[in-house]
């Protein structure tokens, strides 16, 4: 059995596209990863996401599922047997997906306020980031998890980010750590684990690369 | 089911949202008896703001005292939790994958730009027609020649977008176009919706009381020509 019956279309820095590794790396699935250069999008990319034309993109049995939260459900629906990513209780997992909701809302636009703005709207951007990931912070609380003892979906959700914290610490100057400590407590807590720190690339890595595209699209 | 006949259920919504719509109607596929509370938007009750605190919206369903927010996500709940009766979701993960996406693009796109039709002028309010038009062709196409989203019968993705059918007359009349010239089709589909489904008519509002909502906001906040 190869791994061309699955398909990711991908790009290494997204934190949307880490959210589909980390999936597959728990439930252990062999796939393709398919590097994807966004200024000059492939025709399979357009085909397989005509309407958004955006990564990630899973493409399994030459089907494509979108949109990494929905890609990481189906993921969790289709290799059912190993390492359930969503709570069992409907309750609980109705949790879950608001949590993973509320990062999808907040946390990435609140991010890119950071290095896009300078001055007192920096400042303003800072804080808001703050108060989000408070927020976030104050969900897990004393767990080890977000929806408690094991490691799912909204914490898939949510990890990506902390490879992207010293890109925004650097450019922003401020320390998120100080702000956030059992947040950061718990990402390292995520780490621990193959499949995140498998995925995840390094933080510094990840920031040169950042500043080369800022300057390559003149963000 | 037994386990389910002491339940209790308020759901905190506003009656011309189509967010709370979908729960309204996911609630009545399932025959499931419930509380409704009318919010006051500009007066939010103790309530709601102890149930959402995060975003301070409804709708909100709270079921034996635990609220679960975000309409798609309550859909999901409800349909889990009462899963003997009217399934909503297709059982095939990929089907259910592409259902989500199509709710996930009316939530992220058709919302959105419908709000800009009856909030901006001029250019913009070109700009934003012709936006609409297009997501609402992007529907039709999606509907094809089944009878619902969901094929043969009436479900998860059918629920997610009846209730703006329900805002049409506002769209309409704030935009300047009519919807049946542009996307006939899918007039034809919710015409099918509110005709097969109780769940349904009992539901949507009448266009005109939601047209006349729309009309008061737009005098409040200025944007009348």
């Amino acid at each position: 059995m190869g791994g061309s019956e699955t398909v990711l279309l991908d790009f290494w820095p997204s934190m949307f596209g880490m959210r589909v590794r980390i999936a597959l790396a728990e439930k252990g699935v062999e796939y393709e990863y398919k590097e994807q250069d966004l200024a000059n999008k492939s025709s399979l990319l357009l085909e397989m996401n005509p309407i958004h034309k955006k990564i990630p993109v899973l493409i399994h049995n030459g089907k494509p599922v979108l949109e990494s939260g929905i890609i990481v459900q189906y993921i969790d629906e289709t290799w059912k047997d190993k390492s359930p990513l969503m709570p069992s209780d409907p309750y609980v997992r109705a949790q879950a997906r608001f949590w993973a909701d509320y990062v999808d809302k907040k946390v990435y636009d609140a991010s890119k306020k950071i290095w896009m703005l300078k001055g007192e709207e920096q400042e303003t951007a800072k804080k808001e980031f703050i108060e989000i990931l408070k927020v976030l912070e104050g969900q897990i609380g004393e767990k080890p998890y977000f929806m408690g003892e094991s490691f799912g979906y909204a914490d898939i959700a949510l990890v990506p980010f902390y490879c992207w914290f010293y890109t925004y610490e650097t450019l922003g100057n401020f320390s998120i750590e100080k702000e956030c400590p059992k947040l950061i407590a718990w990402a390292k807590r995520c780490m621990q684990k193959d499949s995140v720190s498998k995925t995840l690339p390094d933080s510094h890595k990840l920031y040169e690369a950042f500043l080369e595209m800022k300057k390559k699209f003149g963000l | 089911m037994a386990k389910h006949e002491s339940d209790e259920l308020i759901l905190l919504d506003f009656w011309a949202s189509m967010f709370g719509m979908r729960v309204r109607i996911a609630l009545a596929e399932k025959g499931i008896p419930y509380e409704y509370r009318e919010e006051d938007l500009k007066n939010k009750s103790q309530l709601l703001l102890e149930s959402n605190p995060v975003h301070k919206k409804i709708p909100v369903l709270i079921h034996n005292g635990k609220p679960v927010s975000e309409s798609s996500i309550i859909v999901e709940y409800i349909d889990e939790v009462w899963k003997d009766k009217a399934p909503l979701f297709p059982s095939d993960p990929y089907a259910k994958a592409h259902a989500r996406f199509w709710a996930d693009f009316i939530d992220k796109k058709l919302y959105q730009s419908g709000r800009n039709l009856y909030t901006t002028k001029g250019e913009e309010l070109e700009a934003a027609r012709k936006d609409f038009i297009s997501c609402l062709k992007l529907l039709e196409g999606e509907l094809g020649d089944k009878p619902y989203f969901g094929g043969e019968s009436f479900g998860y993705l059918d629920i997610s977008l009846i209730p703006f059918y329900s805002w049409f007359q506002a769209y309409e009349t704030c935009g300047n176009f009519i919807t049946e010239h542009e996307s006939p089709k899918l007039i034809a589909w919710a015409k099918r919706c509110i005709q097969n489904n109780e769940s349904v008519s009992n539901t949507l509002p009448d266009l005109e009381k939601v047209l006349a909502f729309v009309q008061r906001i737009r005098k409040r906040f200025g944007i009348d020509e």
